[in-house]
């Protein structure tokens, strides 16, 4: 007999790698931070599930962690944005394969 | 496991798949977007209601508007012709299916230690007010404090640079 958690940790599973691989893969910046944003996400997917499927669910500790998590990842995606829009003002391209210099 | 389920997962996977292997990047942004909508629906379903609501809020409605703001301020909507994937893709991919190998293996050799479906618990949105100014008061500050700091960092970082005389 298998459980709905198996499924949800499955699917968070293959979010995470989908997002990983899009985060080593791509050569544009931007893609390469939907790719942890999607990675972030899979996570809180897990939280959540074994919020749902754990023990004591009424402590609500996972579903927490999943909110201050959220709230992490709207913080990382403002300043990563920003980083690349300084980036692309400075050196104008978003391709990581051409940021090979740390002075500008 | 319901076919709801097995419907939304498809929609999440398939929109973070097209998400990461779309050429044009506004498309691979709106895909990102069905994705997160999918993950939204997926906490509905694990009866998260409150966060699910705020995923809606916080990554459709604000993330996935800064990426697109992103994309149009860098001109990321035209295809380069040098290829979209990196040189070095081949290790990429080889490392996200190792990870996801582990993963699969990981949660499938645990399969019959995982707890058993149960009643919906209870979260009410009241519950989780009295629970966020409660015992995680101090956690709720801190997120609130690095927010602000966040968006006056971005905010600076992404200004204009005034031509400064070269020394």
């Amino acid at each position: 007999m298998t459980t709905p958690l198996a499924g949800y940790l499955l699917v968070a599973a293959l979010l995470f790698a989908i997002g990983l691989a899009g985060a080593l893969v791509r050569r544009n910046a931007i893609l390469v931070l939907i790719g942890i944003e999607l990675m972030l996400n899979a996570a809180n997917l897990n939280l959540i599930a074994f919020w749902r499927y754990g023990p004591h669910p009424e402590r609500l500790t996972g579903m927490m962690f999943a909110i201050f998590s959220i709230a992490v990842a709207a913080a990382e995606a403002a300043v990563g944005l920003g980083l690349v829009i300084a980036i692309h003002r400075h050196t104008n391209t978003t391709d990581l394969d051409k940021m090979n210099r740390m002075k500008g | 496991m319901s076919p709801i389920f097995y419907i939304l997962a498809a929609v999440t996977l398939g929109g973070g798949l097209a998400a990461v292997l779309l050429r044009q990047l506004v498309h691979a942004a709106l895909a990102a977007t069905v994705a997160f909508a999918g993950l939204a629906l997926l906490y509905l379903q694990l009866d998260a209601q409150f966060v699910g609501f705020a995923q809606v809020l916080v990554y459709i409605g604000a993330v996935a508007i800064l990426i697109v703001f992103a994309i149009l301020l860098t001109r990321g909507s035209e295809v380069p012709k040098d290829g979209v994937f990196s040189r070095t893709w081949a290790v990429g991919l080889v490392v996200a299916a190792a990870v996801f190998a582990v993963l699969g293996w990981a949660v499938l050799a645990s399969l019959r230690a995982l707890p058993l479906a149960e009643a919906a618990p209870a979260a009410t949105v009241h519950e989780i007010g009295v629970a966020l100014v409660g015992r995680y008061v101090l956690p709720l500050e801190i997120v609130g404090l690095l927010l602000t700091a966040a968006t006056v960092g971005a905010v600076i970082v992404a200004l204009h640079e005034k031509e400064r005389p070269k020394q």
